[in-house]
Order: C-alpha cells, then structure tokens, then sequence
C-alpha cells in the first residue's frame, strides 16, 4: 500500500476499500525496512500516527488528506513533537503551538508520522549539517540526498510516507527533490503562511510540498496555500484548485530556456536530460525560446550575503532564555549567551551568522547589505522582462546529480556555488520546482527547473504533469531492500 | 576588503559567538574566501538601482488592535531551561 500516491489512496479509503490504519500500518513497515538505510527521520510517532488513523476510520472524513500518513521537515513547530530544526540548540525543544500548516495538514485528515532531517536551521546543500544524523540517497548508498530539506526527500522518494513538507530558501525544496528523483514545488513568495516556520531568512523563505508526482503536489498545494492572519508576509488572494490545471497538452505554452543557466560546469548528463525534457514540452505543443537572465553570475553572491544577514537576526533570538540550549554553568548573562550559543549551533550556522553581522555592521553595510538589495533588483528585473517573453523557464536544477557524502563538504563556497541555479527563484519571490527528467548512468536520478511569474503556480504543475506524463519518472523508484 | 583575525573576532563578539583559536583561524580563511567572492557585485555600477528588501510589493499589513487569547503562562514558560513558574531566570544582570 505504501507505493500508492495520495490521489490513489485517497481514493481507496473513500470508497472504503481500505482502511488509514492499514495504510499507517504499511507506512510504517517500510519504515522499518529502510530507515537503516535512508535515515530520514528524526523522530517517528507510531503511536500518535496510529492513534489518529483509528479516529480517522471511525469518525470518517472527507478531506482531501483524509486518513493519509505524511512527515514534515523538522524545521516546523508540532505541539505534540520534537521540534529541532536539526540543530544541538534545540534538542529536545517541544513547541506549545503548532505551524499554519501542521494545522492545515490535519484539517484536511493527514496523519502525522514525525519529523525528518534537515541541515541544521536549513543551512545546507546536503543535510550534512544536520547535528543528529545524514540521511542517506535512497538511489544510491553513500550519496547526499541534497538539502536542506534532504529528509523530506529522502523519506518521499523511499516511500516512508505518502509527501513531506520542507521549506526552501535558496533551493531547498528543489534541489533535494532534484538529487532524490520526486517532485518538489517552492511557492510565490506569500503564497504560504509562515507561521510556526523556524525563520532562517525571512525575506526568501517559502514552504512547500515535496511528493512522488505531479498530482500530489497539485492537491498539496491546495491544502496549504492561503492567506494565513498569523502571518502578516502571506498575501490575501484567491487559491485555484490547482488539480484543475493538469490537463493535456502545452498549445499556446511559451516556454524560455536561459542561456546563462547552460553555462560552465554543468554535467552533460544532466544538460543531456534536460534537453530531453524540453524537446518533450515541445512535442506537448510548448513553443521553445531562447531568453536571457543576464545578473544570473551575480545570484550566488547576492544571495550569501543577504541570507547569512538575515539570519544573523533571526538567530539572535537562540540565547539560552526562553527555550533551547543552555550553558548553565555561565555566571553572567553576556557569557551565558556566548557560552550557550557557542555549544548549541556547528560550524556553518556560526559561519554565517559571522558572514551576516559583519555584512550588516557598521561601516560595511553599503558596501555588502545595501549593495546585495540593489544587485536583488536587477536579477528581479531580468525575470520581469524574461516572463514579457514566456510563460515559464526551464534549466537544470542542480548542475550535477547526487555526489558521496562528505565529498564537499570541506569547501563552504564549493558548495555556496552549487545553488546557482535555485536561488534566484528566492531572491526574486517567483514559484518554481522541480520535476524528475532523467537518470544518470550511476543511476542518480537528474531533474528540471521550471520558474514561473509570481502566482503561477498553476502553468508549473500544468507543464510538469505534461512531461510527467511522456517520460513516466514518477513510476521509476529507486532499489531498495 | 581583507578581513583578519582581529576582525572575525570583533565580529564574533557583536554575534555572541565566542570562538576557539581554532575556529577563529578555520573562519577568517573560509570568511576571506567569501567575502572575495562577493566583492564580485562591485562589477556592477548600481548608483541609481533602488534595493529590494521583500520580493512582493505588500505594504505593512495590520490586524484590528483587538485582545485575544495568547499562551497561558505555564506554556510559554515551559520549554525555558530554567524558570520559576513566573518569569525566565537568567543570571543576574546588576
């Protein structure tokens, strides 16, 4: 049962072929199987997950989560669960509230398995600074599953729940979901109420739904999206049934392709499955154009000053008082948060609250905040006059598949420059995602980067369940015992 | 810009971050490898190029100044690594 979709076991439960307790039960078993292999989760709530499934089949329900078991990125407050963003700093941190959209979930009849491994407060290209444990690629033993949101994706793509939610703030939706092989969405800026999301950098965090297929996202995304009252960043606007827009066919579709996203480094594999890709959004009846992003090269520095400077604001809130670690040992209240900040958070969380306090800091601020926000608004205007020309922009996601664990990991800005082709998205608050496009002859899977306007979350799913559809990744699952 | 160890740790100071001689000689190579990375922006001459500080164009978004309920005491104190069942203890300040 745990290699349905949601839609097919949504389905099932409603005309009563089979129960949410059978399906958590399901769930859980590939858990166990697995997990030594994968090592997604956290923390795992059998009895919670079970708890509500029995409710679920007893009370019966119809919404459109009804009765289906899915985890979150620990990164989310849970009033019941360990919330520890991955990080020392919050072990063992149980929120009193729990996040808009855990409230979303459960209204609509999720049940909540637990929670899965992140990089630390989601800084991280590869989960690899998550303080507890590395998840693992489940296409390939040893691998990254990418990150931040590396759990999310790992737990999807070896169906240890039915989707996950991640947040993504310089591509950590996209590009887990990319190096694992699902479908991964990063909304409009807004489109999400943040609330209840542990802020790393308030004005590029997004949340999103990582699932198996296109529909999955499709009926996700109907779920969480919407103004939130708690979050005052989430904009008041109308949320399309978003299953609505995956029909046949791409006719009167203008697709860009950005030449600088085809640029140096890029493996042939991955540029090779793309291609592919984009000749199949052409067979769908998508017209193909060539356009131009030209700031694309100045992304990556934009974005590692303006997110560590973010960053260095919202983490300042980790003092050692209201909740999380504590140096209890301090005798004043100045080394006690030194002291308790120190302990609590690993080294590329202290990198970039560094980076962030001396680009915010007296005397630097124009040269590198200021500067940065001004750089913002010209890759924003690049993506202003690109969608004057199309609907929607195809690249790779990443420019290689999945690499070993601990492979980069000694290199900050190694692998800084492996988020060329995601952060944009965030710096410019457009919605995009990732969609599965190939696998590589390692039997990495590879995926592609659709961008869209502001809003249009809609045209992204309609031209990935279209190529969804014609290349039939979302039925390839990776070996596992 | 070349930043030094001296500057690291006035930087750490200001972040409360206290760094062993370790880390701060790890941090100033790693932070000077970044920080020349991003002086690449000074390619662009962005003297008349307003900032962009929030990627949507909402303006301050306000809620009637109405009482609700908040969390009870019990609650929010409770995740505090030390508290008296009515304020956050800390060492003392004066």
């Amino acid at each position: 049962m745990y290699t349905m979709t949601i839609a097919q076991a949504r389905e099932k439960i409603a005309r009563g072929e089979i129960s949410s307790v059978e399906l958590v039960q399901s769930v859980l078993a590939r858990i166990d199987a697995v997990e030594d292999r994968t090592k997604a989760y956290l923390a795992l709530d059998r009895e919670g997950a079970l708890a509500a499934a029995e409710e679920a089949d007893r009370k019966g329900g119809d919404g459109p989560l009804h009765g289906i078991p899915l985890s979150v990125k620990d990164v989310f407050c849970t009033k019941n669960l360990p919330t520890t963003c991955g990080s020392k700093m919050l072990a063992g941190f149980i929120p009193p509230y729990d996040a808009t959209v855990i409230e979303r979930l459960s209204d609509a009849g999720a049940i909540m398995l637990g929670k899965v491994a992140m990089d630390e407060f989601a800084m991280g290209s590869t989960s690899e600074n998550c303080a507890f444990q590395v998840p693992e690629n489940p296409w390939k033993p040893g691998y990254v599953t990418g990150g931040s949101s590396g759990g999310s994706a790992a737990a999807v793509a070896a169906e240890e729940c039915f989707a996950s939610l991640g947040s993504d703030t310089g591509g950590s939706i996209r590009q887990p979901a990319s190096l694992c092989g699902i479908v991964g969405m990063k909304p409009t800026y807004g489109r999400v109420s943040r609330y209840g999301l542990v802020a790393f950098a308030s004005s590029l965090d997004q949340v999103g739904p990582l699932t198996k297929d296109v529909r999955d996202c499709a009926l996700m995304m109907n779920v969480i999206a919407g103004h939130d009252p708690r979050d005052s960043t989430s904009i008041v606007r109308d949320v399309p049934d978003y299953t609505t827009m995956l029909t046949e066919g791409l006719q009167r579709m203008r697709i860009g392709v950005p030449r600088e996203y085809f640029g140096h480094g890029l493996d042939p594999e991955v540029e090779g499955a793309v291609r592919d890709g984009i000749a199949m959004l052409a067979d769908a009846g998508a017209e193909i154009v060539d356009v131009t992003l030209p700031h694309t090269e100045y992304c990556v520095a934009v974005y590692y000053l303006i997110a560590p400077a973010e960053a260095s604001s919202n983490l300042s809130r980790f003092d050692g008082v209201r909740f999380g670690h504590r140096d209890m040992d301090a005798d004043s209240l100045i080394d006690m948060y030194r002291s308790s900040r120190s302990q609590g958070f690993g080294d590329e969380v202290k990198r970039r609250i560094l980076i962030g306090t001396y680009a915010l800091s007296a005397g630097y601020y124009d040269a590198y905040y200021k500067k940065a926000s001004q750089v913002r608004t010209l890759i924003r205007d690049d993506f202003t006059r690109a969608f004057e020309q199309c609907d929607l922009l195809v690249s790779p996601v990443t420019p290689t598949p999945a690499w070993k664990i601990g492979e980069k990991s000694d290199d900050p800005l190694a692998l800084y420059l492996s988020d060329i082709l995601t952060i944009s998205a965030n710096l410019a608050g457009i919605p995009a995602l990732s969609v599965p496009c190939g696998i590589s002859k390692k039997g990495l899977p590879i995926g592609m980067q659709m961008q869209a306007a502001h809003f249009n979350e809609g045209t992204l799913l309609k031209a990935a369940w279209n190529l969804e559809r014609r290349n039939g990744l979302n039925k390839q699952k990776p070996t596992l015992p | 810009m070349k930043i030094d160890k001296e500057n690291v740790k006035r930087v750490a100071r200001l972040a409360r971050l206290e760094l062993s001689d370790e880390e701060t000689a790890t941090m100033t190579r790693q932070l000077d490898t970044i920080l020349q990375y991003v002086a690449k922006l000074d390619e662009l001459d962005t003297s008349d190029v307003a900032v962009t500080t929030h990627p949507q164009d909402a303006v301050n978004t306000f809620r009637p100044d109405e009482t609700r309920p908040s969390l009870p005491r019990d609650k929010a104190l409770a995740a505090s690594p030390l508290q008296n069942g009515e304020a956050f203890v800390v060492p003392r300040v004066i």
